[in-house]
């Protein structure tokens, strides 16, 4: 097969068939390392303080966060925006990549949807308590009720309900699809047992024929298609829960593309943040490599130059309009007293997204580490400038006041990092992290490759 | 086995069980099945095997769903209880678009998802036997039906010159 010498080699390591199925099963097959414990235990942890303050904000009521009558969304919602956000990029490596046919997706598609499906599951959790009185939730959905009256469609915070129940669902089909072969796989290698048991009963009985892996690869391609519109038009739509406000700052229509480039940067952030950890931890070197990462980068500077382009369009037009109170909010932002969060959000997006032109930052794992949870930290900020700092200076300044977080409110975005990390932590446990059927499938053109038996004789 | 169904052939690889299914078919074998730990390209053309109509099911449902939501809002809006919401007409259709537009991926999605399970057969079976262990790890297997007097020995007479691992009943 044609081997193009431009492109570096995706699997390093020779290897055989048998050697990808030993390599990528062996977390599920062996007993877990004092990594794993020490992770799951710290990450548990967090789990629980965030479940009790979850606990706590039910029973004594939203009273105990730090929302006021003027600033009516701040950590909650910039939490929730950040999770959707992180969210997509599972959902661009898995499809977008794919009808692009970035073969180097193989290898990060697999952790990437789980990731998409957490964080989509931890930012539903903030409507819902948002509400505070989590048991009403079902009045969002159009069902007929007794009063005979139906949920308003046209309210974004509608579509938003529609958006992320597509999302999740549609995300989550494409994740077990993308998993039937590889339970079977795993079925496989277990002898016996309950474990096996569980395995066999969730590999919907997988053979591997030919007939039925030409209507998987129809299925997944077709699934791709459906899901790049989706995975566009879930940011858009959260970002018109703010854009079809008139509050200056909000009252934009650059939202939708600047949100959805925000969400692939930061998703991208979390994807390396995730996979440098579990390359090392689990000895996946030879399958994520440095090429990966420096792919990985090479979206953090395009996704990373349109958000600060947003930014600086943003900043144009507020001065182009003419509307002093759009430059009002954009100056508040800048210079007033939330000025700092503003500058952090500029030097942890705008200006690290550009420090990865530097090929040897983009392939040094330490720095693309330390980067990527500065890209989480920076995108955090966006949303909370975006939020809070539109909210509290409004229209009239008797109104204005400031918005600080409470222990419970920090406790909520603890805990969801808490609940994020541990279910990833088990997920790498229980499912194979790496799709084995799609690396095994571009082995032999992105790998030095040994076929079975040679692998004896050199 | 006295009356074996079919014949198994092992290969360790993709492309010496391509040369094999090319040289079975012209030697006029019926193959039942090719079973492979990943999907090898070219094999479902080989076999002539239909390409799958699961686009079509998808379109369709996608159709259907983007029909049921947008009537669906037009009938909540216009008939069941027309509500002014900021003096915006009743059937404000550009603000349908987004929920349509949801349903319809979610119709075609969820549509296309169980009709690949249903016509492969797939479903949750705890009993559920491998017919080998290694095929979903690194064997090749080609199914050749046994019914119009193939044997191991004729197959392997057919396959010979291609790197096979065992032909048995």
């Amino acid at each position: 097969m044609f081997q193009s010498p431009l492109r570096q080699t995706l699997i390093t390591g020779k290897k055989s068939y048998r050697d990808v199925t030993r390599q990528i099963l062996s977390p599920m097959v062996n007993k877990a390392g004092k990594f794993w414990y020490l992770g799951i235990t710290l990450s548990g942890g967090a789990m629980m303080f965030g479940l009790f303050m979850i606990f706590w904000t039910i029973w004594q009521g939203i009273g105990t966060w730090g929302e006021n009558r003027t600033v009516g969304w701040a950590l909650e919602i910039t939490t929730f925006v950040w999770w959707i956000g992180i969210g997509h990029a599972g959902t661009f490596i898995s499809a977008i990549l794919l009808l692009f046919r970035q073969r180097w997706r193989n290898s990060i598609n697999r952790s990437a949807e789980a990731m998409t499906l957490i964080a989509v599951a931890c930012a539903a959790l903030f409507p819902l308590i948002h509400l505070g009185r989590p048991l009403l939730t079902f009045f969002i959905f159009p069902y007929p009720n007794t009063r005979l009256l139906w949920v308003n469609f046209n309210s974004p915070l509608v579509w938003d309900v529609f958006a992320i129940s597509t999302y999740f669902t549609i995300s989550l089909v494409f994740w077990y699809v993308g998993l039937i072969p590889d339970i079977a796989t795993l079925r496989d290698k277990l002898m016996s047992g309950i474990k096996k048991n569980v395995y066999n009963f969730l590999s919907f009985s997988w053979k591997g024929s030919a007939r039925d892996w030409h209507r998987h690869e129809i299925l997944s391609i077709m699934l791709a298609a459906i899901a790049t519109p989706l995975v566009l038009s879930v940011h858009s739509i959260v970002s018109m829960d703010f854009a079809t406000s008139i509050l200056p700052g909000w009252h934009t229509t650059i939202f939708p593309p600047y949100f959805v480039a925000g969400a692939i940067f930061s998703g991208f952030a979390m994807v390396l943040t995730l996979l440098i950890i579990a390359r090392k931890a689990m000895g996946l070197e030879d399958f994520i490599t440095v090429e990966h990462i420096e792919n990985m980068n090479k979206i953090l500077i395009a996704t990373g130059s349109i958000v600060g382009l947003a930014y600086l369009t943003e900043l144009f037009i507020s001065w182009y309009s003419g509307v002093e109170y759009e430059q009002f909010a954009l100056m508040n932002r800048m210079t007033g007293p939330y000025w700092w969060a503003y500058w952090i959000m500029i030097i942890c997006n705008v200006g690290s997204a550009q420090i990865l032109w530097i090929k040897k930052l983009r392939r040094n794992l330490w720095f693309t580490f330390f980067l990527s949870i500065v890209i989480n930290i920076g995108m955090w900020f966006e949303r909370f400038v975006i939020i809070v700092i539109s909210l509290h200076r409004d229209f009239l300044t008797s109104s204005w006041t400031m918005y600080k977080p409470t222990i419970v409110e920090y406790g909520l975005l603890i805990g969801t990092l808490g609940i994020f990390f541990t279910v990833f932590f088990i997920f790498i446990r229980v499912f194979p992290v790496i799709s084995i059927f799609e690396v095994k499938s571009i082995l032999k053109t992105e790998n030095a490759f040994s076929g079975g038996k040679e692998i004896n004789h050199g | 086995m006295d009356n074996p169904k079919y014949i198994s052939v092992y290969f360790d690889d993709e492309d010496p069980m391509r040369e094999a299914v090319k040289k079975l078919l012209a030697g006029r074998e019926t193959i039942i099945d090719v079973l492979t730990p990943f999907p090898v390209h070219g094999i479902d053309r080989l076999l002539s095997i239909r390409r799958s109509r699961i686009p079509v099911g998808g379109f369709i449902f996608g159709i259907l769903g983007a029909a049921f939501a947008f009537g669906f809002m037009t009938w909540v809006f216009t008939v069941s209880y027309p509500l002014i919401f900021g003096g915006k007409p009743f059937f404000a259709a550009p603000s349908f678009i987004p929920i349509t537009f949801e349903v319809t991926v979610l119709f075609s999605g969820l549509s296309m998802a169980f009709a690949f399970l249903i016509r492969s057969k797939l479903k949750p079976d705890s009993r559920f036997n491998s017919p080998d262990e290694r095929i979903t790890d690194d064997r090749f297997v080609i199914l050749v039906d046994a019914a119009n007097g193939a044997t191991p020995e004729k197959i392997g007479a057919v396959l010979s010159g291609i790197r096979t691992l065992e032909i048995k009943a």
